[in-house]
């Protein structure tokens, strides 16, 4: 195994391997499915910074307050932009209001889906149950199957052939990523998967994550979504004005840029099919405008280690277990400088990847899997 | 006949948590609920290899620490998605400040 370490900050290094050079199979149920079972990589046991049951336990505590009042923030955010948009309608001093919808609509309602998802958001159930239910409504998800589909995430984090969330796939595809920021791809793939849905119609990779008792739902909900689109556009058409629509669905064009810059830090670039999360995944300081819209999800790592810990604690975790994880990137624009050359390698080499040098305090990587596949390098 | 196993003292778990106990082979979880009475179930997660011990007690439920998978613990009730299989619950008594599980 070889490395090189030019061009990077000193506690990073870049490595590439030319071994296991065969293609990613990143359907569920294809060749790399098989293997990651074969190799142990599904459901295995992953890497946890050891914390004191005391300490995380106070970290993991619920509570309503910090999401209500975030909650009642982001719905005053909403309704005050898109009342500012209609009102301004027809000029341009609409668009910054539109602007402020569009990132209320199509991005922050990610970080609350995926909150809400983990149930860790709001400590009353219900609470937590009706943003989840909102949000993945604006976010053109079916509930069901999305909130299977995050389960598995969390059970075989960036394993090829398991996880049915891998943002960016290697080699990488730039022009499916930068259209990503459009949301012309959630039209194009998630919309379609909603109509499928409501028809009864689950795919074969939605059925490998969802059990068949729960499939059923996934149709009920799909067709609420489709349901509730077919009258915006009825009422568009009654009303002879683009509104309903710039208000309720096509947001997620101009509003997504927003999550598809926070979220696709999360893992990319980074190892895959590890067992480690500081190997596969990113925290990245941000400003608070950004870690308001992303509910702390910056704190990535931190999250992936311990999923129970709500987005309000992330910090103080952050700060507990720092000492044990790489040093995060200081800004977004940082992390992406550090992405962008590793995707262009990856174009020619999609072994290729940056793994993530440790502070001394850390405990070091585990030898099983971290450094299979790594017998010999490219140049 | 199920025996009565001796699982913990009283004082080893602190009221609304739980802790890990392992015996002939298998592991169960001991919960100690906010109004001071003891419950044990099964220790790992229906859904996956995950152990309860490592989850959150609120009330009478225990959350799995991997996928916040959430359970009651006094009737092993499986709360919702992603957990669809009831936990498996076990009798307890406390005798002379030791927890006493039937296994």
């Amino acid at each position: 195994m070889r490395s090189e370490r030019g061009g990077l900050a000193a506690h990073q290094f870049l490595e590439v391997t030319m071994a296991g050079t065969m293609k990613r199979d990143y359907s569920l149920v294809g060749e790399s499915t098989r293997r990651a079972i074969e190799m142990g990589l599904a459901s295995a046991e992953w890497y946890h910074t050891d914390v004191p049951r005391k300490a995380i336990k106070e970290l993991m505590q619920r509570s309503d307050g910090p999401a209500i009042r975030d909650t009642m923030i982001w719905i005053a955010a909403i309704l005050g932009s898109a009342a500012g948009g209609i009102y301004f309608w027809g000029t341009w001093w609409c668009v910054p209001f539109f602007f402020v919808y569009g990132v209320l609509y199509g991005s922050s309602s990610d970080s609350r889906w995926h909150e809400c998802g983990h149930g860790t958001a709001f400590r009353t159930r219900w609470m937590n149950d009706v943003v989840y239910q909102i949000a993945s409504f604006m976010l053109m998800r079916n509930p069901v199957t999305w909130r299977w589909s995050h389960a598995r995430h969390h059970t075989d984090t960036i394993i090829v052939g398991r996880d049915a969330e891998i943002a960016v796939m290697r080699p990488p595809d730039l022009l499916r990523a930068a259209l990503a920021f459009t949301g012309i791809l959630d039209f194009r793939y998630s919309l379609p998967a909603l109509v499928c849905q409501a028809f009864g119609k689950l795919t074969p990779h939605e059925k490998s994550y969802v059990p068949e008792m729960e499939q059923h739902k996934a149709v009920i909900a799909a067709r609420w979504h489709v349901a509730i689109y077919i009258a915006t556009i009825a009422l568009a058409l009654t009303m002879r004005s683009w509104v309903p629509l710039v208000l309720i669905g096509v947001p997620r064009l101009y509003g997504t840029w927003h999550m598809v810059l926070t979220g696709l830090l999360q893992h990319i670039g980074l190892a895959d099919n590890v067992v480690d999360h500081r190997l596969n995944t990113r925290t990245v300081y941000m400003n608070p405008i950004s870690r308001f819209i992303y509910w702390n999800m910056n704190y990535h790592v931190e999250h992936h280690m311990f999923p129970m810990v709500p987005y309000h604690a992330l910090p103080k975790l952050h700060e507990l277990i720092k000492h044990d994880l790489p040093e995060p990137n200081p800004s977004i624009w940082h992390a992406y400088r550090e992405v962008w050359p590793v995707l262009l390698r990856q174009l020619k080499y999609e072994d290729y990847f940056l793994k993530r040098e440790l502070p001394p305090t850390a405990r070091p990587y585990r030898g099983e899997f971290h450094e299979v596949n790594m017998s010999a390098a490219a140049e | 006949m199920a025996d009565w196993v001796e699982a913990c003292a009283v004082d080893d778990v602190d009221e609304e948590d739980v802790i890990r106990f392992d015996h002939g082979g298998r592991s169960f979880a001991i919960y100690r609920s906010p109004d001071d009475e003891f419950f044990a179930t099964d220790g790992f997660c229906t859904h996956e290899k995950a152990h309860l011990a490592d989850g959150l007690v609120m009330d009478d439920i225990i959350e799995c620490p991997k996928h916040n998978g959430r359970f009651n613990y006094k009737t092993g009730q499986a709360k919702g998605a992603p957990v669809c299989v009831n936990l498996q619950t076990y009798p307890v008594k406390v005798e002379a400040g030791k927890v006493m599980v039937q296994i």
